[in-house]
């Protein structure tokens, strides 16, 4: 009996696997592409989800804009390549399949495979490598194939700072900070600088009393078990007074937090990162996002790889001043949050023209290290690689993972 | 009712069944081809030398962790706590590397020990727990939290890059500290040749001595174990660090072949893999490598997946799961009919 009934249902299994197998549409899911022909493919190597609201979007909708952009182009695209969620896979393995579907440019978008590309991209070398935001090709440790892009946001973080400082209440602002090295250390200083000066130049208060607190999270993004939890960090800020959060980790914690807390009438704010639409999961407490839109120089890479014509260099492309909101023509941007408001939105946008025009520079020294190391002195400024190599958090900042 | 001897020996192969079928469903219902999609996979573990080697080389610490598993689980223990144990031994073997500097005989052999007697101690701290009344799973799950806040202390503070501490992971070890590699993979055969050791050693202790048969007393019934004299106490400690040790070969072999260097999240979760693919095997020392072999390939296979229709990631980790799902809840024949029958008859009843 029973095992009638096993044999009827194990028929019944196997007839409808082979008409499954059989009718599949030939065509279905992507192919791959024909070899031979002219077009070109892009590798393109995410850290994160494709869809994180944050870093990882605004690269994969990078990709978008080049294959919009550059008839007959494709773009296959790796995400979360990273050991917590994806332990069996390696950016050698995952390179050589790109390299054997046929791409000629392939980049890779973390600082997470900044040693890894190096390795790689010596093994490929008719392949051109991408790294974005390494410095292997300033520093002379790449081989000749592979180049670095990075956008110059310090000036975006210093107009998030400002944005901040123009409406704390608490006169204390909290900063989620994903993990320590020189990009993240000099992008939060940055924030911290332009927060001090608008806090003096638009408030009229001693920038000192100016609290700035900076907790590392361990990790680009939450890793559960493994890094701090961004969700209990942004809470753990608003309790302990911080009444403006700026986010620099990979997605939206920090947004999200001060939109449910803000649903529950409190007075919270907060400023996003990375991604042009990353205030959108509540609109009405953001003060704006400062923005990477890895589009146009893609496309230039893309295209100079296109023609032959693409050489080594280490581009550390800043803004667009002119078009500053503008996906399609500047690397990095700001655009208004509808938290920004009346008098605090006027100071931030004269703030942001003065920076336009040099008028104001928030790199001019004394520039004070947090161990009391004056790193630029008075009547100096900070170097682009001054800048771009930051030791630490500077005087005044607190501190804690 | 007699039914011929094959069916119980074959009948798992009918929820594996059943979970391709549904994975199949699951694609279609993503507009993917099934037969293009199980291809990707089948290319992406097995479609070159190089792909095969890295799919033996992700399969080598999951096999080591699997076989530690049959151990304790052969002694009634749930070491869950065999992912701290793992990124123990990853430490162990990294405190090796950073701080001496042998010819690298000596050196690897050095650091394959430490990492063994680390994920032994870490094993053995919760074997104590249990004794003190905590349970393994509890205690477990706590030390494997304790394992990785030591791994982003270590990383980011006394073990941090010259360049500056962040949280990414050492230096790389110096070139006599890392096992030789072939090719541009991250296969190496001596850690082969160890996790073949390995299971030779298992297969022998579970089969061939009376250690292993003490185990399994004390794994089918404690309180009759300790009647016929077998100390559950020392038992228990012995077969935790048995686990951890090969957890923490499993943890060397990791940082020094697949990676270079100590980093964060250096098992991503292979001691939880390891359960899955022991309790998959029905706890059976011959199917237990065959299924982690399997487990590594789908994995490994799964990239080329993901790259080749531009589907969700985790696809390769929701078939295996599927797969483990079904054979837990169906797999077991007899089980399956004793519930068949009680149901029938409750239905007479009413």
């Amino acid at each position: 009996m029973f095992k009638m009934k096993v044999s009827f249902v194990s028929a019944v299994l196997l007839t409808l696997a082979l008409l499954l197998a059989a009718c599949a549409p030939a065509g279905s899911g992507a192919q791959p592409p024909a070899a031979g022909d002219d077009s070109l493919v892009i590798g393109l190597v995410l850290v994160g989800p494709r869809n994180d609201r944050g870093w990882s979007q605004a690269h994969y909708e990078g990709g978008q804009f080049v294959e919009a952009n550059l008839a007959g182009l494709q773009v296959i695209v790796f995400e979360s390549l990273n050991p917590a969620d994806k332990p069996e896979a390696t950016l050698a393995g995952v390179v050589a399949d790109m390299v054997a579907q046929g791409a000629q440019l392939i980049i890779t978008t973390s600082d997470e495979f900044e040693e890894d590309t190096t390795t790689v991209a010596a093994s490929h070398p008719d392949v051109v490598f991408i790294n974005v935001s390494g410095d292997d090709a300033l520093t002379g440790e790449a081989p000749p194939n592979l180049g670095n892009i990075m956008g110059r946001m310090e000036d975006m973080k210093a107009i998030a700072g400002c944005a901040a400082a123009l409406n704390t209440q608490t006169g204390h602002l909290g900063y989620l900070g994903p993990l320590v090295n020189h990009e993240t250390v000099r992008l939060t200083a940055s924030a911290y600088l332009g927060a001090r000066h608008c806090y003096e130049t638009y408030r009229g208060e001693d920038p000192d009393t100016l609290q700035f607190d900076v907790t590392w999270i361990g990790f680009w993004f939450n890793i559960p078990g493994v890094t701090l939890d961004p969700t209990e960090v942004a809470n753990n800020f608003f309790d302990t007074g911080v009444d403006v959060l700026l986010s620099g980790i990979d997605t939206t914690e920090a947004i999200d937090v001060a939109g449910q807390r803000a649903a529950a009438d409190e007075a919270v704010l907060a400023v996003p990162y990375d991604y042009l639409h990353a205030c959108d999961s509540s609109p009405a407490f953001c003060l704006g996002v400062p923005f990477f839109s890895w589009g146009p120089a893609y496309l230039a890479a893309a295209e100079s790889v296109a023609r032959g014509q693409w050489e080594q260099s280490w581009a550390w492309y800043g803004a667009n001043w002119d078009a500053l909101t503008d996906p399609a023509q500047t690397t990095v941007g700001w655009v208004d949050g509808e938290g920004l408001q009346g008098q605090a939105a006027a100071d931030l946008h004269d703030f942001i023209a003065k920076l336009a025009s040099g008028e104001v520079d928030l790199w001019a020294g004394p520039i004070v290290l947090s161990d009391g190391t004056v790193y630029v002195p008075a009547g100096q400024s900070a170097t682009d690689e001054q800048i771009w190599y930051l030791p630490s958090l500077l005087q005044g900042m607190g501190e804690s993972r | 009712m007699s039914r011929p001897a094959w069916l119980p020996r074959l009948w798992p192969l009918l929820p594996s069944f059943v979970a391709l079928l549904l994975t199949s469903l699951l694609l279609l219902a993503f507009g993917a081809s099934p037969p293009l999609a199980f291809g990707a996979i089948w290319e992406g573990a097995f479609g070159n030398q190089d792909r095969l080697l890295t799919t033996v080389a992700f399969w080598i610490p999951l096999m080591l962790s699997s076989l530690g598993l049959l151990i304790s689980f052969r002694a009634g223990l749930w070491n869950i706590g065999i992912e701290g144990q793992f990124i123990l031994g990853a430490i162990g073997a990294s405190w090796v590397a950073l701080s001496l500097q042998l010819p690298a005989p000596l050196q690897i052999s050095l650091q394959m020990l430490a990492a063994m007697a680390a994920g032994a101690l870490w094993a053995g701290l919760a074997g104590v727990l249990k004794r003190w009344g905590v349970h393994e799973i509890f205690g477990g799950l706590a030390l494997n939290n304790l394992a990785i806040i030591l791994t982003n202390y270590l990383i980011a503070g006394p073990w941090q890059p010259p360049e500056g501490g962040s949280f990414r992971g050492t230096a790389p070890f110096h070139a006599d500290a890392l096992l030789p590699l072939v090719g541009a993979t991250r296969f190496s055969v001596v850690a082969l040749g160890l996790a073949l050791l390995a299971f030779g050693l298992v297969v022998l202790a579970l089969r061939n001595s009376a250690w292993g048969l003490r185990l399994k007393a004390l794994g089918r019934n404690p309180r009759s174990a300790l009647l016929l004299g077998v100390s559950s106490r020392r038992e228990t400690l012995l077969a935790m660090a048995f686990c951890g040790a090969l957890a923490g070969l499993g943890g060397a072999v990791r940082v020094l072949s697949w990676f270079d260097s100590l980093r964060q999240s250096i098992s991503g979760g292979i001691g939880y893999l390891a359960l899955m693919v022991v309790i998959l095997a029905a706890f059976r020392l011959l199917w237990t490598p065959l299924v982690a072999f399997f487990f590594a390939a789908v994995l490994s296979g799964s990239v080329v997946l993901q790259l080749r229709t531009q589907l969700h990631s985790s696809l390769g980790n929701i078939l295996t799961g599927v797969l483990v799902l079904l054979v837990l809840l169906f797999g077991n024949l007899d089980s399956l009919r004793a519930w068949w029958a009680e149901w029938r008859a409750g239905r007479r009843r009413s």
